[in-house]
């Protein structure tokens, strides 16, 4: 008890030249510019928070520490093969129910769970740590982008070029770094992130605007109405509304045809030596699997799911700037895949809705909880609540890993199994 | 069937290996010795292609009459083309895939081959379909034939040591290789599975492939091979029948050592 209660001083001592500076001080606008002001009794709120945490952590160790069963249990199990269902229906039915808010935030939210089902190919299965996935991204929304302008080809013509346009950055980007592992290939991808975006892209920080909108078999999605368009033609009254759910169900299916394609692709040979590349790379070498091949097409695959992403990216914003492009991008994506457990597609799918969906709903939660705070006790926290989204999200995020380190879905499918004997 | 002529290998100024030469022929399991540092995992892996040789070449004749130069082919040409197999002194399996899986991922070459650049395998048609019922037949028959089965679902990773061993000569063994290469297999076994481990070799010997390894183990080295080269210090020192190399007096002195001959006996 004694030792409990002086580790959890020692780790109330570090909180505190952690928020002191950090929550303790404040600038506002003064008379003559900006003035500090000091909050000592936030700051000691919180320190005793944290003294109170680590000591009952501490004291609850006996329970943490007790072996855990190996396997999820098979309540847990069930309810983790009728969850996919449950999400899967859930994103079929949302634009029926939800407003343009939420249909907006879901169509983000398909988007950031495509990327995480293309880096998941590279990380999860291939083992290969890639900082620059969204120079992928970038390739196939400025493929489609240009292509549009300087061709007048239609989105879904270029949807298949950006992604091969992207397959083909992948395979470049893929041979300096075939004979690097872990740290110094996660430095040359993030060196090629920040390079794609850098190195005169078209029209540089213009970036390119007026992007055409996708068609529906050749129905515009215009707002005039009339011959040709998708109001018109099925006799409704214009309206953007029509456009969203229909960018809705179109990075929908992407994103389906993404995790069938990578599901099939796990039990393929091709799916096998990638798993067996990030176990082994030694071991594959002697069983004749030719391990640059392998690696390049892992890149190639990956990048194009990236590279589809970023054409719809590119269609849904009507404008692109390198300033789409970057690292934060990267780095979401990657917490993403490494946070719902390599190689799970299920985890893949549940860290993006709680990484994009969740932060997003976080603000709302904490501008609704601001409002609420009408006492003065809670005078000068209430309306700065909002900005602590960042910091309650990084706790979250340190929770998660501590308490499951392999991300939210570390059971692995086997791609094959000889069943019961 | 495998010829080693002049073998030099040097990392900087350290001659590992030194002027080498030693045939293996068909049919026969030839063990390659010596005291630790000899040289003999170096050899090893220029045979396999982990290594390009300094000087030397190495040959392998398959039963066809089809040479293979191994010293200037690719490393994973080597297990692919020239159909040489290894294992590793410390088991290297895809411990985080099943027992299945690994054995499916040795017979790579064969099932990509059929899977029509991987779209016929997404699909789930054509001729993949029964390419992949091949390759599970296939596995099915070495994990019978190593005792393992019963643990085909099981991850890799979580069987026991000795298992972990045979599932890696099961492994190498679905490549169909002609000659396989093991270094110390016998390692951290016990006399049971030692035993067991004799009996595997000697029926892979009669499945037409040559064997080849590196052994610490003298009862398991003097009971098996057919042939046995001693390596000390890169070079050879002698080469024979294991009756000839017990009683050489050099191979005593440099590996047994004086005074320690119940263990060549043993």
């Amino acid at each position: 008890m004694k030792r409990a209660v002086r580790d959890a001083g020692f780790s109330a001592l570090i909180a505190l030249g952690l928020f002191a500076p950090l929550i303790g001080l404040v600038t506002e606008n003064g008379d003559n510019g900006l003035v500090l002001r000091a909050r000592p009794i936030a700051v000691a709120v919180v320190v005793i928070l944290v003294f109170l945490g680590r000591l009952l952590m501490l004291t609850r160790a006996a329970h943490i520490a007790a072996p855990k069963p190996a396997g999820p249990s098979p309540a847990m199990r069930r309810a983790g093969s009728a969850l996919a269902p449950a999400l899967l229906l859930f994103a079929l039915v949302l634009p029926f129910g939800g407003s343009r808010y939420y249909i907006d935030l879901a169509t983000l939210v398909l988007t950031y769970i495509m990327l995480g089902w293309g880096l998941n190919v590279v990380v999860g299965l291939a083992g290969l740590l890639d900082l620059g996935y969204v120079a992928f991204y970038a390739v196939g929304a400025y493929s489609y982008a240009l292509l549009a302008e300087n061709f007048g080809l239609g989105f879904w013509t270029c949807l298949p070029l950006a992604g091969i346009l992207a397959a083909f950055w992948g395979v470049l980007l893929g041979f300096p770094v075939l004979r690097l592992r872990g740290d110094y290939l996660a430095i040359v991808t993030l060196a090629f992130g920040e390079i794609i975006r850098i190195v005169s892209l078209t029209h540089g920080p213009n970036g390119i605007t007026g992007i055409p909108r996708p068609t529906l078999f050749g129905l515009a999605f215009s707002m005039e109405g009339g011959e040709g368009t998708f109001a018109g033609f099925f006799n409704l009254e214009p309206a953007t509304i029509q456009r969203v759910i229909y960018l809705y169900y179109v990075i929908l299916g992407l994103a389906l045809l993404t995790n069938w394609f990578t599901l099939r692709l796990r039990r393929t040979p091709l799916g096998r030596a990638w798993e067996a590349l990030r176990e082994d790379e030694t071991a594959c070498r002697s069983l004749g699997i030719n391990v640059t091949n392998t690696k390049l097409t892992a890149f190639a695959i990956g990048a194009m799911f990236g590279g589809f992403a970023g054409a719809f990216f590119a269609t849904r914003q009507a404008f692109i700037s390198p300033e789409s492009f970057t690292f934060i991008e990267s780095a979401t994506v990657l917490a993403i895949v490494v946070l719902g457990g390599l190689g799970s597609q299920l985890g893949v799918a549940l860290a993006a809705i709680v990484m994009v969906g969740g932060l997003e709903l976080l603000r709302s939660f904490l501008s609704f909880l601001a409002d609420q705070m009408g006492s003065p006790v809670f005078a000068g926290i209430a309306n700065e609540l909002p900005l602590y989204r960042m910091l309650l999200f990084g706790l979250a995020l340190v929770v998660v890993m501590v308490l499951r380190p392999r991300g939210m879905v570390a059971t692995r499918t086997p791609t094959a199994a000889m069943g019961p004997h | 069937m495998l010829a080693v002529t002049g073998l030099t290998m040097r990392f900087g100024g350290l001659k590992a290996v030194e002027d080498l030469s030693f045939e293996a022929r068909a049919g026969e399991i030839t063990a390659v010795i010596g005291p630790n540092g000899a040289g003999k995992t170096t050899v090893f892996n220029c045979i396999t292609g982990f290594y390009r040789p300094t000087e030397g070449s190495i040959a392998l004749t398959d039963s066809a009459g089809t040479r293979f130069a191994l010293d200037r082919m690719a490393g994973h040409r080597i297990a692919a083309r020239a159909k040489v197999a290894r294992t590793f002194q410390n088991v290297r399996l895809f411990a985080g895939m099943t027992v299945l899986e690994n054995l499916l991922v040795a017979q790579h070459n064969v099932l990509n081959g059929a899977s029509g650049f991987t779209l016929l395998a997404v699909l789930g048609v054509g001729r993949y379909r029964a390419a992949e019922r091949l390759g599970l037949e296939k596995a099915r028959h070495w994990l019978d034939r190593v005792g393992l089965l019963e643990r085909a679902d099981d991850l890799a990773g979580a069987l026991p040591y000795g298992a972990q061993r045979r599932l890696e000569i099961a492994r190498a063994m679905c490549i169909d290789p002609v000659l396989l290469c093991l270094d110390e297999p016998a390692a951290g076994l016990n006399p049971r599975e030692t035993e067991a481990l004799n009996a595997l070799l000697r029926g892979i010997l009669a499945d037409r492939c040559s064997l080849l390894l590196i052994e610490h183990d003298m009862g398991v080295v003097m009971r098996i091979s057919d042939h046995i080269v001693v390596l000390d210090h890169g070079k050879k020192i002698a080469d024979g029948s294991p009756a000839d190399v017990r009683a050489d007096p050099a191979v005593i002195a440099a590996y047994l050592g004086e005074g320690d001959e119940d263990e060549a006996t043993a």
